[in-house]
């Protein structure tokens, strides 16, 4: 059996998806990126083969993405992760013609059409205000666990305000606010809300056209999918692959070269050394 | 190739070096002997009217440029910031504040002291930079008022009266400009002289303009975010001289040139882009190479139009009445500048959509400038939803490579041309 892999090097994690023919995901694997991306690449594509249960040799085409995307040194090609989170959202849930990504250090909001093409997107500002860093602070400053963050927001009953933009000062202002006695589940939906609110932002730049689907690690978050739902007033579609959208976008290019069409599938190629290099 | 066709090809560069050569090496000289300088800012030109008191002209935007290109504006910037400005005011106007504090001393030559210092309103940020060498220098400053249109997004009409007021207000601030120029100097108004050079701006105007539509040509002939700086640079340093019409008339004789033999600013164009904003100086080739690595070209930008020199759609001086129509063409260019090019260049936008065959447009912010960056918004939403046209929005800044972030900006136009190309093939199928 020949199969496709999809690696995502993400500023936090790198995911990697095995994908069948039959566009079945037959393996998933996620380790933190670290500082040697290539190896984190490599390590996250292995665990998926023996997740898949299948051996490399079987690997038709890879397609590394993400930030990390040209460390992927034995994929084939890259694509961005904008093209692959749209490409996979659509894979999970059809109909989806909207995606919120919150990732590491991006927020994307991506406008897509039926076969999961990019029609427009925006993304954060260069600061990382409002993405997953802004949660891995709060996580910092107030010594909880990452995965605990959502649901005791969602115990909040008086959330407070965080005013500032800056991660950094946020984790200040975290430590103002329980200085004054604030409670920790009412700071933290302070903090959740502030990330909502500037995420839907760039969602309204695009375009809001339902049905919408959020991707990326922050979407495993109840109170962020909680507070994202009711910013844009109905439902949100999120997948227990959410996380893994982006490898899954990237196999499913894969896919289609391997299926076909060459590289006329990918959604473009640059044509000289200075788009596909790594940034000097 | 045949030997005239090997002459041109390359000629306008070796030319434009030539003159930005000649500019630094006239400002040394006048840093040297004193020869009155005059400052002056690239929106709202007063060259017709300085050339006719034999000013040595300093356009301190080009200087603090081309420390950028140079990759040496940092120096000058940690100067102002240690002086005390914050990181958030312009760019330009910290690299001047830093180029002044350093005695004028520049990686291309020395400036000189000013004699005298003109601004207009066109850019907020001139007022107070304007101050900074009154009070360094203690020199003359000129500021010229030029009042807002109120036509709500209509381009300035010449025969409506409120026009008409404004002009004969703007035309009053010459002449007071004028006496004052004759007390720095100590010569007399020449109004034969101003015609003149009205009149090879004139010349230069028809030129520009023939050389942007050049490039609506598939090839394009050359790329508006790089050829087309220095055609701005030029336009601006020797405007209303016989030397900027030389220039643009063989910048027009090579591109027609490069037109004949086939030549493209990239071996294979792809993808046709209309720039609207600034360049980036810091990172001026990597900017562009990014664009260029997909086959993409900048085959016009706004920033041609708002900074290169007024030379705005129907730019023309009434020599039968130099004064009126300098004011005139002022305001004319001031509505284009700080509004027309920023807030309501949509209509005008989507024509060069259409007329330059444009697949998409690339948005820059910069980010110590809100001037240049606050419309950009209006413009990509207006040209998403009612034409259709794809568009980029990236952000760094003029001089601040602080304010790069290559990753991000690499990663944002690369999802660009993949979208860009995954919308022509589906439209190929």
């Amino acid at each position: 059996m020949t199969v496709v892999a999809g690696v995502d090097v993400g500023s936090t994690q790198t995911k990697a998806v095995i994908l069948h023919p039959q566009r079945r995901i037959l393996g998933r694997a996620i380790v933190d990126t670290g500082a040697r991306l290539t190896d984190a690449a490599r390590r996250a594509f292995q665990l998926a083969l023996e997740d898949a249960d299948v051996s490399e040799r079987t690997v038709a085409y890879i397609v590394g993405t993400g930030y990390g995307r040209f460390r992927v040194e034995f994929g084939h090609t890259q694509v961005t992760e904008i093209s692959c989170h749209a490409r996979g959202a659509v894979f999970l849930f059809p109909r989806t013609r909207t995606v919120l990504d919150i990732g590491g250090q991006d927020t994307k909001a991506i406008r897509v059409g039926p076969e999961g093409q990019v029609l427009d997107f925006c993304m954060n500002d260069k600061c990382s205000a409002g993405t997953g860093r802004f949660l891995g602070a709060a996580s910092a400053a107030l010594e909880l666990p990452l995965g605990e963050l959502g649901p005791l927001a969602l115990t909040a009953r008086h959330p407070v305000a965080i005013t500032n933009t800056c991660t950094v000062f946020a984790e200040s202002e975290i430590l103002g606010w329980l200085a004054r006695g604030r409670r920790v589940e009412d700071v933290l939906m302070g903090v959740h809300a502030a990330i909502a609110s500037r995420s839907i932002s760039l969602v309204r730049r695009v375009g809001i056209e339902p049905e919408l689907t959020f991707t990326g690690g922050v979407a495993r978050n109840v109170a962020m999918v909680k507070l994202i739902g009711d910013l844009v007033g109905g439902p949100v579609n999120v997948s227990e692959e959410s996380h893994f959208c982006g490898a899954i976008g990237a196999a499913l290019f894969a896919l289609d070269h391997v299926l076909g069409a060459g590289a006329q599938a990918l959604p473009g190629v640059a044509t000289s050394a200075v788009a596909g290099g790594e940034a000097p | 190739m045949t030997a005239q066709a090997q002459e041109l090809v390359g000629a306008t560069r070796k030319e434009s070096r030539r003159l930005l050569d000649g500019w630094w090496q006239a400002m040394t000289a006048a840093a040297g002997d004193g020869r009155p300088t005059a400052y002056v800012f690239v929106m709202g030109s007063f060259n017709e009217l300085l050339r006719v008191f034999d000013f040595v002209l300093n356009f301190p935007e080009i200087t603090a440029l081309q420390t950028a290109v140079r990759g040496q504006s940092g120096v000058y910037l940690q100067a102002a910031e240690d002086y005390g400005f914050s990181p958030d005011i312009c760019g330009y106007v910290k690299v001047d504040v830093g180029l002044q504090l350093k005695g004028g001393e520049h990686p291309h030559g020395r400036v000189p002291r000013p004699a005298l210092v003109l601004a207009t309103n066109m850019c907020n940020t001139y007022v107070k930079w304007a101050e900074f060498w009154e009070h360094h220098y203690g020199c003359p400053v000129f500021v010229l008022d030029l009042p807002a249109w109120r036509g709500a997004g209509a381009a300035p009409d010449p025969a409506d009266p409120a026009f008409q007021r404004d002009r004969r207000y703007v035309e009053g601030q010459l002449r007071e400009l004028i006496a004052l120029c004759e007390r720095v100097t100590g010569r007399r108004f020449d109004i034969d002289r101003l015609r003149e050079s009205m009149a090879e701006t004139n010349r230069m105007a028809a030129l520009y303009h023939e050389v942007l539509a050049l490039n609506r040509h598939r090839p394009a002939p050359f790329n508006a975010a790089r050829e087309g700086i220095t055609y701005q640079g030029i336009a601006n340093l020797y405007r209303g001289a016989p030397e900027g019409t030389r220039f643009f008339a063989l910048a027009r004789d090579e591109l027609r040139e490069r037109i004949r033999l086939g030549l493209g600013t990239v071996p294979d164009e792809r993808f046709r882009l209309l720039l609207a904003g600034t360049a980036c100086y810091t990172h001026f080739k990597r900017f562009v190479e990014l664009f260029e690595a997909w086959g993409g070209v900048f085959v016009l930008s706004t920033y041609m139009i708002f900074a290169g020199g007024g030379f705005v759609p129907g730019f023309g001086y009434d020599l039968t009445r130099p004064l009126e129509s300098l004011a005139e063409q002022m305001l004319q260019a001031a509505w284009w500048g700080f509004t027309g090019a920023m807030f309501y260049p949509q209509e005008w936008l989507a024509d060069a959509v259409r007329d330059w065959d444009v697949d998409g447009i690339c948005l820059h912010g910069v980010k110590s400038c809100r001037t240049t960056s606050t419309g950009l918004p209006d413009v990509r939403e207006w040209l998403r939803t009612q034409r259709d046209t794809p568009g980029l929005f990236i952000q760094s800044d003029l001089v601040d490579a602080r304010l790069w972030s290559d990753a991000q900006i690499k990663n944002r136009v690369d999802a660009f041309f993949e979208a860009l190309a995954a919308r022509k093939a589906g439209a190929g199928r």
